[in-house]
């Protein structure tokens, strides 16, 4: 099934519905699938294999995921932030290809071979102009509708292939059609160029609920358009809910239109969910954890989840705001062992999945099994009750003498330590151990190593005390908030003297 | 009729059409009011009209599943006429409301 038949039904079905942009100057959906229409006969008259896109989030994004559809080229949107150097190289590997490219960035990527530009502004007038002329489009096998390169903290980016099969399904099996209450409003601020924006433009649509786009993340920009557009759904990495709590709080803003904010991309850490609940009472807050490779997400923490555990006794509903819920009906989800075997619940394990919505499969390399089933690399078990507990990617986890020690639970604990404002645990090499807990520290206040170290022991098990506790004054992060293990445990490795002296 | 993933159908006796979202594991023809479905390019034929056992509507935005077979169809355009298979009604299949995460 064709992706840009989402958007021809919502158009069919809610014509003259706001489908993106400010309430003031909004595009109906008839208006944007005829603006399709025309972006993909102008795109069309181009040779090219793939459609690029580099630049903010802005009306473009939608456009130009819907005309590339409709012309069955793959949809690219590169990380316009990647240095020039990068970002060229990167855009060369999707030759023959036309790009569309915000004007200010055009300077940045002009030349590389095999690449016709269109400057955005040109692009979204264009389709505007001819959005009431009659396009003749051929009718193309919809095969891979995007291409999204993967962050890689190492080597050259991988490109995940999704098809319009795989996204379609995601979007058809989890959302109502046209289920939106007339006057809904999403407020979509993470980057084209990651998966959530993708699918935030396709559930959006697909659910006739308006799209906002914020071109980019600041959380004094989030809350003004939260305020003004009345946004009432959202979805945020952890690094930013924490930022746009900061904001709320500091002009005492209570959101009153929100309705629902989901949450995903990452570890979110205990004590910013629960601040976020304390703040916003009234929202309802959805945890989503997926891939790239699995058309983002495939399990998901509920409201009623968020707020039983928040009031239960029993700790093992408790303990489950820390979970990311349980898998979408129609997925399956196993914990498997090393080799592949399944393993009894409770036990850690790596997360696979199966089902309609899961690629696996990047350009060049699949990793999805024949029989279906994918191996997320994400470390993590199942509760009693089938809730999904990360621990976060398989190559993190550390292996102190024979004993899988997971760095999730030991930063958890360190953060609620008064003095931490940051913190990462990480394996370093140890000759008798194999590998040694070690903890690097961003303090608001002044804190020593022995009295993290007691903390830590107050809380968990002796092997998962770090053995050794660094100080820094900030920890190394991607845009999109993820942490950068591999860059820091090459700061860890290479830095040969103990740092303890850093404590005072 | 080759009901394979992402083929597009329409009625031959009203203005509803369908995508095939999941195959069916045997041969079946797809009817809507009793009548066989048509290739999106193929003329609708004169004088047929919606058998009166399949009276009813296919309605935008429901996926319709044959237990049987399997087969999965999600009405894109709605219209006159009950869909089937083999004469047998497929039934809506219930949608599991999910709270929005994107």
């Amino acid at each position: 099934m064709h992706t840009a038949l989402l958007l021809e039904m919502a158009a069919e079905a809610l014509g003259d519905r706001p489908a993106m942009g400010p309430s003031a100057s909004a595009v109906t959906y008839a208006g944007l699938w005829a603006q399709a229409r025309a972006a993909a006969a102008e795109l069309g008259r181009l040779p090219a294999d793939n459609v690029v896109h580099i630049g903010l989030n802005s009306p473009a994004v939608p456009l130009a995921i819907f005309a590339s559809g409709l012309l069955g080229r793959p949809f690219a949107p590169l990380n316009y932030r990647l240095p020039d150097e990068d970002l060229r190289r990167l855009l060369a590997r999707t030759a023959p290809a036309v790009a569309v490219v915000d004007d200010d960035m055009t300077a940045r990527v002009a030349g590389v071979s095999g690449v016709e530009i269109i400057p955005r502004s040109l692009f979204e007038a264009n389709a505007l102009a001819d959005a009431d002329l009659e396009h003749d489009l051929p009718f193309v096998e919809p095969d891979i509708a995007v291409l999204l390169f993967t962050s890689g903290t190492t080597g050259e980016p991988k490109a995940a292939i999704l098809r319009h099969r795989h996204l379609a399904s995601y979007v058809i099996s989890t959302v109502e059609f046209a289920g939106a209450e007339e006057g809904e409003a999403a407020l979509v601020s993470v980057p084209p160029y990651h998966i959530a924006g993708v699918s935030a433009v396709l559930t959006g649509i697909y659910g006739g609920r308006r799209i906002v786009h914020l071109s980019a993340f600041t959380p004094e920009a989030w809350v003004d358009a939260a305020v003004t557009e009345r946004i009432t759904h959202a979805m945020v990495v952890p690094t930013m809910l924490g930022r746009i709590l900061d904001v709320l709080e500091a002009r005492d803003e209570t959101l009153p239109h929100l309705h629902s904010l989901s949450y995903g991309g990452g570890r979110m850490p205990p004590s910013v969910i629960e601040r976020a609940l304390n703040r916003l009472p009234h929202v309802n807050f959805v945890n989503a954890y997926g891939l790239t490779e699995t058309s983002s997400t495939i399990s998901v923490l509920r409201p009623d989840d968020h707020r039983a555990a928040r009031t239960s006794d029993d700790p093992a509903v408790r303990r489950r705001l820390g979970s990311v819920g349980r898998p979408l009906p129609g997925l399956e989800l196993e914990i498997r062992g090393p080799e592949g075997e399944a393993v009894p619940r409770g036990e850690t394990g790596e997360v696979w999945v199966r089902g309609e919505q899961i690629s696996g499969e990047y350009l060049g390399r699949k990793l999805i099994r024949d029989d279906g089933w994918f191996p997320t690399k994400d470390s993590g078990w199942l509760d009693e009750a089938g809730y999904l507990f990360i621990e976060g990617r398989l190559d993190d986890v550390i292996v102190r003498g024979g004993e899988n020690i997971s760095p999730g639970e030991i930063e958890d604990a360190l953060r609620t330590h008064p003095s931490v404002a940051d913190v990462a645990v990480l394996g370093a090499p140890d000759d008798e151990w194999g590998e040694r807990v070690v903890a690097v520290v961003v303090t608001r206040t002044p804190a020593n190593a022995e009295e993290l170290k007691a903390w830590v022991r107050g809380r968990l098990r002796s092997t998962k005390v770090p053995g050794d506790i660094q100080f820094r004054a900030e920890l190394p992060y991607n845009d999109t908030g993820k942490l950068l293990r591999r860059v820091l445990k090459a700061q860890i490795v290479s830095a040969k003297e103990p740092q303890d002296a850093a404590a005072s | 009729m080759d009901l394979k993933p992402g083929s597009r159908w329409k009625s031959a006796v009203s203005s509803a059409e369908v995508v095939v979202v999941r195959p069916p594991s045997a041969p079946v023809v797809l009817e809507c009011g009793g009548v066989a479905m048509l290739a999106p390019t193929a003329e609708r034929p004169a004088g047929l009209a919606i058998d009166p056992a399949h009276a009813g509507a296919s309605l935008m935005g429901k996926r319709y599943v044959d237990a049987d077979t399997g087969l999965e169809a999600l009405c894109a355009k709605p219209g006159e006429g009950a869909l089937s298979v083999n004469g047998r009604p497929l039934t809506v299949r219930d949608a599991k409301k999910l709270p929005s995460s994107d």
